[in-house]
């Protein structure tokens, strides 16, 4: 069943397009990769499904209702409530620890503290970093800031999972360890993952990989500049 | 590990026109410059074979103070086998490389840029399917260390593989303008 879909979604920063038309269908529990060169609009079709940005043209669709014309207010909620984001650099809050950084979706969604907080701490269980609770970020490696950070990305358990080159900052070993948690959980609970990624080996996590071209989606399954005969592109 | 094939590497460079022995050595070892280079002898006696099959046929002599060259012309059997070769994928294996990388110098060589993007597409996604295949096993729970160690191996390979088909690719304008100006 189709949960998440893009009807020819449009976006320009300023006078350069970036997506030009990107139709995409997500179905429920799938992990799908969207790969592509750089500069190719993969992150900002992310944003645009994530209710991060609002496109310029087109329909962004989750569960049959409309969300592009939502209120940023209702977007905010959406991403608290349904959805996760991961991106590259954990974006962890400094000045909280890591089971603080964790419990935050929860509290912002209105859950009480107590409960919050074993939440949290069941999530960096699972992440192996429980014993990282109290310590803040900057005390932290990179892979164990990432590993907060997904845990935090998926406490809410979210319907969608949205990841941004979420092991782009992590040596070869690390990475690999985080995105394996993070797709056995995914499969676990049938959270639906958007893999945002530009390395083949990564994109292999995925059940189905998308590959978008100067901001369309490529269904020549190449992805690349190679002329077409009769000298189009 | 797969040996490169010769025959339809001269058959590819033939593609391109009519050309004697002694171009065609030359071509080879600039087109394929960390393959070995080619012996006069080698290509003389593949020559020899393809003319016998059909695949080739004598296209005139030029005679420069020296002893007769003979130019080859690919022939319609020719084209044919090179096609079917193009068309085959390579299973996507640990030691591929080599033969991928004459095959996509080849295709990307040849005058019908849709079978080499034909052949192109096909290839990627095989090698894309088996590093997915390969990442399903290395990730199942009951994957063994040594299980992980080998998928590992193969993974690191296949990944090499596609990044230089991609940036083999994103160069591929410039090279169709250098072949087919």
């Amino acid at each position: 069943m189709t949960q998440l879909q893009a009807r020819g979604v449009v976006k320009a920063y300023g006078p350069t397009p970036a997506l030009r038309g990107v139709n995409l269908e997500v179905g429920e529990g799938e992990i799908v990769s969207v790969t592509g060169p750089s500069g190719c609009g993969k992150s900002t079709l992310l944003h645009c499904l994530a209710g991060i940005l609002r496109p310029d043209a087109g329909q962004v669709t989750w569960r049959g209702q409309r969300i592009d014309g939502w209120s940023e207010a209702a977007r905010s909620k959406l991403r608290r409530t349904e959805f996760g984001v991961l991106f590259q650099f954990g974006q962890l809050v400094a000045e909280l620890t890591a089971a603080e950084n964790v419990a935050l979706p929860l509290l912002l969604a209105g859950t009480g503290r107590r409960e919050a907080r074993t939440a949290a701490l069941a999530w960096l269980d699972r992440f192996g970093v429980v014993e990282l609770a109290d310590v803040r970020p900057g005390e932290m490696s990179g892979g164990q800031q990432q590993r907060c950070a997904t845990a935090r990305a998926l406490v809410t358990e979210p319907q969608v999972l949205f990841a941004d080159e979420p092991t782009g900052a992590l040596d070869t070993l690390t990475g690999e360890q985080v995105l394996t948690q993070l797709v056995r959980l995914a499969r676990e609970q049938h959270t639906t993952v958007v893999l945002v990624t530009h390395e083949p080996r990564i994109a292999a996590y995925a059940d189905r990989e998308v590959i978008l071209r100067d901001g369309a989606v490529d269904h020549s399954g190449l992805g690349l500049d190679l002329p077409l005969a009769g000298g189009q592109r | 590990m797969a040996r490169v094939s010769t025959s339809h590497v001269l058959l590819g460079l033939l593609a391109a026109g009519s050309r004697h022995g002694y171009e065609l050595k030359r071509a080879h070892d600039e087109r394929l410059p960390r393959a070995r280079p080619l012996a006069f002898g080698q290509v003389y006696a593949t020559l020899g074979r393809l003319r016998r099959d059909g695949l080739v046929a004598p296209a005139g002599q030029e005679r420069e103070g020296g002893p007769d060259r003979t130019a080859y012309t690919l022939t319609g059997e020719g084209r044919a086998a090179l096609d079917r070769w193009l068309a085959e994928v390579e299973p996507p294996m640990p030691y591929v490389s080599s033969t991928l990388f004459a095959k996509v110098v080849v295709a990307l060589l040849v005058a019908d840029v849709d079978r080499a993007r034909d052949y192109l597409v096909a290839q990627r996604r095989a090698h894309a399917d088996r590093l997915r295949e390969l990442t399903a096993a290395k990730t199942a729970p009951a994957a063994t260390v040594d299980d992980v160690v080998a998928a590992d191996f193969a993974i690191a390979h296949l990944d090499a593989d596609l990044r230089w088909l991609h940036t083999t690719l994103d160069r591929v304008a410039d090279w169709h303008r250098e072949v087919h100006p």
